[in-house]
């Protein structure tokens, strides 16, 4: 029993850290990424402390951290001081807790410990069975943390960004969901290492053979960690800060960790649900068998697979203007929840008939599948550009009868 | 608002297309745009390592300068046209009598206040002897506000530090081949008698009849 509590505490000290050092970096990649983009440099003085040494700004997490530590933690006259502590509280909490069934590998071999018998498994709990639905119900509470926020900030643009993210928030909720139901389908499980387990025992990974799921949890994903196409909540253009508007100092940056936990979330569920995981054909094997090389590799895969998707997520932050928030929702009810049905639809089907009509015609029943997942892909694609539910013009119409009864003068008393 | 207003003026939105409607052409568009700006090379320079290259310094209004003569006196002969140009008045000039021969007078201090001055090159402009000059230093900074006065000695000094890299104006046109000093410029027709712009003035002024 204590050799077990000892080992979660260990793993648990490693993915905290983790994390958070892995967040403060990507904080300096996403600076550093934005001054290429903009043919800046970006921040690459900072090195060690006290030396003149600059490791291409390697120190600036520190300096940042550091920063935020002995910035002056204002706290406005107006706010409602409970919930407006609380709000961080939550978000942070609720970013990190997810973590808890995400794995960061498979499994380690015997450590040849007394008392450490059998494989341990790379992640905080594991084997447990609801794991997915663990890591949407933990994640949906971040939306708590930023109507907390918002709404004890009692501030009218804190205000605002609290309403945007908890409509955007709850919307894409159903997407996210929809998504991901199609690789539960295939995978028959909710544990993530299960659902890795089978895209590497068959070879394929999920974006493979359903591509519609993968769009549909993608642009949902980018929606929950509120990231550029979609970052409506704390807009700065329009919201001067969003819902951390009156936020300063230490609970600020726990916002802004919360935000890049989210999106390191987002990338991992990316690439456990569609990219294969730790997988990756001819370097890492199948099996649960693993030796040393092998389980270091397929670490270094998984978090290669991660940082890659981190990339996408800041190359996509520059590269599309955001959307208005009518058009957020449209895309979110009219275009998204649509697709995902009907990826979930095709699935079904395919699991119920598709399998043994394959194998009745004696053909290869991954290609046969991708084939069928790519067509889908194309036909409801195009069918929605043809629908357009996205192209939406909500002006007040012009002209008689609308105009006059809506717009008619009041009479004067 | 009355959307019958005649004051409204209604803009249709374009009509996306057929291709505009996938969305796909704007995703590659924009993801195209982002990677080649990513890849380009980068317009800011590492400051103190590396200097700003300024396309031509003799253009450039920077740090001021008071240049020499040949015998290395300030060719300054403190006619005060410079201060009385400067819109920020940040030139101090004290006139005294001149020392040497070939003029009345010289100043016995020059200064300009740095922290006033806008570097519009006014003074520059006005100075009829070519003895004010802005150079293209344009890393000018103190620790405290006395110390950016600049004095005669200070601004002489810049003049010692960057005429070679920037020579005086005069040294410049002399080398093109170009008149110096205080030659009429070839343009202006030698006239007989008062110009015409003599006679103008005198119509313009009140009580003259002609």
């Amino acid at each position: 029993m204590a050799e077990t509590i000892i080992i979660a505490l260990v793993k648990i000290a490693l993915v905290i850290g983790g994390l958070m050092t892995a967040a403060a970096y990507f904080v300096l990649l996403e600076r550093r990424m934005a001054a290429w983009i903009q043919d800046r440099r970006g921040p690459n003085r900072v090195g060690i402390p006290l030396t003149r040494i600059r490791l291409f700004g390697l120190g600036q997490p520190i300096a940042d951290g550091v920063k935020f530590i002995f910035k002056e933690e204002f706290t406005p006259a107006h706010v409602d001081k409970l919930l407006y502590f609380l709000g961080p509280v939550v978000i942070f909490v609720a970013a990190i807790a997810a973590f808890a069934v995400i794995p960061f590998g498979s499994t380690l071999p015997d450590l040849g410990i007394e008392g450490l018998r059998g494989p341990i498994h790379l992640l905080v709990a594991p084997g447990v069975d609801v794991g997915l639905l663990y890591v949407f119900a933990v994640n949906s509470l971040a939306v708590y943390g930023l109507i907390l926020g918002s709404w004890a900030s009692n501030d009218k643009y804190s205000f605002f960004g609290g309403i945007r993210s908890g409509a955007q928030l709850i919307s894409y909720e159903i997407p996210l969901g929809l998504g991901i139901l199609g690789v539960v389908f295939v995978a028959g499980s909710l544990q993530l290492e299960t659902i890795i387990g089978q895209q590497a025992r068959t070879g394929v990974w999920n974006v493979f053979v359903q591509p519609l799921g993968f769009v549909v949890f993608l642009v949902a994903a980018f929606a929950e960690a509120a990231r550029l196409p979609f970052d409506l909540p704390e807009a700065e253009q329009e919201l001067v800060g969003g819902y951390h508007t009156e936020y300063s100092g230490i609970k600020l940056m726990m916002y802004l960790v919360a935000e890049f936990l989210h999106m390191i979330t987002a990338s991992f569920l990316i690439v456990i649900l569609f990219f294969g995981g730790w997988h990756l054909w001819g370097l890492t094997g199948a099996g649960d068998e693993v030796t040393w090389p092998i389980a270091v590799l397929r670490v270094a895969v998984l978090l290669a697979k991660v940082t890659l998707v981190v990339l996408f997520f800041m190359l996509a932050r520059w590269s599309w203007p955001r959307f208005r928030f009518d058009q957020l929702m449209d895309m979110a009810w009219k275009v998204m929840v649509p697709m995902g049905l009907v990826n979930l639809f095709v699935v079904a089907v395919w699991i119920e008939y598709g399998t043994r009509l394959v194998e009745a015609l004696g053909l290869h029943g991954g290609i046969v599948m991708a084939a069928v997942g790519w067509a889908v892909l194309v036909a409801t694609w195009l069918a929605l550009t043809w629908a357009a539910p996205a192209v939406a013009d909500n002006r007040p119409r012009l002209g008689p009868p609308y105009a006059q009864e809506e717009f008619e003068e009041r009479p004067t008393p | 608002m009355k959307p019958d207003d005649k004051d409204i003026q209604w803009v249709e939105e374009p009509d996306l297309g057929a291709s505009g409607k996938t969305y796909l052409p704007l995703f590659v568009e924009g993801m195209t745009t982002t990677i080649k700006h990513l890849l380009s090379p980068k317009m800011t320079v590492e400051f103190p390592e590396e200097r700003h290259q300024i396309p031509d310094p003799i253009l450039y209004r920077g740090v001021h300068r008071l240049n020499r003569d040949e015998q290395g006196r300030v060719k300054c002969v403190a006619c005060f046209l410079c201060a009385t140009a400067c819109p920020a008045h940040c030139i101090d000039i004290v006139a005294a009598e001149s020392p040497w021969p070939d003029r009345e007078k010289y100043p016995a201090s020059f200064t300009i206040d740095e922290l006033r001055c806008i570097f519009c090159g006014m003074c520059e402009e006005a100075c009829p002897v070519d003895a004010i000059e802005l150079t293209s230093l344009f890393d000018l900074s103190g620790k405290s506000r006395e110390e950016m006065v600049f004095d005669k000695e200070k601004l002489l000094s810049i003049y010692d530090r960057t005429k070679d890299s920037e020579p005086m104006r005069s040294v410049r046109m002399a080398a093109e081949g170009k008149p110096v000093g205080g030659e009429r410029p070839a343009i202006l027709p030698e006239t007989e008698g008062p110009p015409e712009i003599a006679e103008k003035d005198n119509l313009a002024e009140p009580g003259a009849t002609p």
